[in-house]
């Protein structure tokens, strides 16, 4: 009787530890995207520095765009902030585009931190009301979009990205880009 | 003196007067658009209560203080003014932010064990309540049965 109560009570435990061991194994901040493989959402935003230039996405068809979601009250932006002004320059001459998007800040905070930084190698953009955050999906900064050269995410990197991350995410777009062209 | 002073305090207020009536008649004439504007306050709330604020824990975007909170329930105001309906503003978050933004998932797939799981443990823990209250009693019966007789006049008395 008693191996019996033993038994299954290791029955019913059993799966209820497996269950809760699996969702240990789960980042609970990381919220699966619908987005990568998908159309990017369209924008047309302007930019932080003042000179009234707009960035139209749609205009960037046929370019791989790295789409950076940043704040100037955000810690982790700080460190990848050095990676992303050095990989703008790095793919630059290779066609690719990199737009910083400010999130929930102002104008004025956000170009004193990109001085306290050292510059930024790419323009950073406006977006009020946080439209485009919403229309990315965003819930935190950073967040970092890859859209290809067909205007879709191929990637949503969570958290500070790096050189390295970033280059994994891009070279196989650049390469892949001439390949479709000689099938075509 | 005193006529003189009510004659100059009746002009005085009269163009006020006028005034009032002039401001009060278009306020008659906002009545329907006030209601509209009550009914789309009523559906941004409804949906903000449905979705989940992304910055919180466990939070919706109505009960939210947070600025993003506040930005989506103006998306979800001027999405409805621009005559979505209420399904499409909460399928535009579903396509942005997946399933997670609903507070209650929908009732389908794999989904459906959050519905049914806790009716079959509370069902389960019934019928262990059931089962182990009904051994006691017959426990307790058989020992009572078995008592000796002194002892249980001894308990009447």
């Amino acid at each position: 009787m008693s191996i019996r109560r033993v038994l299954i009570t290791i029955a019913i435990c059993i799966p209820l530890i497996a269950l809760l061991a699996f969702g240990l194994t789960r980042d609970p901040n990381e919220i699966p995207s619908p987005l990568p493989g998908k159309a990017a959402p369209e924008f047309k935003l302007v930019a932080m520095d003042g000179s009234a230039d707009t960035v139209n996405l749609a205009s960037l068809r046929g370019k791989v765009v790295v789409l950076n979601f940043w704040a100037s009250w955000c810690l982790q932006c700080r460190d990848e902030h050095a990676d992303l002004s050095m990989a703008a320059n790095l793919y630059r001459e290779r066609g690719v585009e990199f737009y910083g998007v400010l999130y929930n800040d102002q104008a004025a905070n956000g170009l004193r931190w990109i001085e306290e930084m050292g510059g930024q190698s790419y323009a950073s953009l406006l977006d009020p009301g946080s439209r485009t955050a919403v229309d990315y999906g965003l819930y935190g900064v950073p967040e970092t979009f890859i859209i290809d050269q067909e205007g879709r995410v191929i990637r949503k990197k969570i958290g500070p990205t790096t050189v390295s991350e970033l280059a994994s995410f891009i070279d196989p777009l650049l390469t892949a880009g001439p390949q479709q062209e000689s099938t075509e | 003196m005193t006529m003189l002073l009510l004659a100059l305090l009746t002009v005085a207020t009269q163009p006020a007067g006028l005034l009032a009536q002039a401001n009060a008649a278009p306020a008659v004439q906002e009545g329907p658009r006030t209601h509209e504007e009550t009914q789309l306050e009523r559906d941004t709330r409804r949906l903000a209560a449905e979705l989940r604020c992304p910055v919180c824990q466990g939070l919706s975007l109505q009960d939210s203080p947070a600025e993003l909170s506040q930005e989506m329930r103006a998306i979800i105001r001027d999405q409805l003014l621009a005559g979505k309906s209420v399904d499409e503003v909460k399928q535009y978050f579903v396509d942005k932010y997946g399933e997670w933004i609903l507070l209650e998932p929908t009732p389908k797939g794999f989904n459906l064990t959050v519905y049914i799981a806790p009716m079959l443990l509370l069902l389960g823990g019934a019928g262990f309540l059931y089962v182990t209250a009904r051994r006691w009693t017959r426990q307790g019966a058989t020992t009572a049965g078995t008592e000796p007789a002194e002892n249980r006049t001894a308990h009447v008395g």
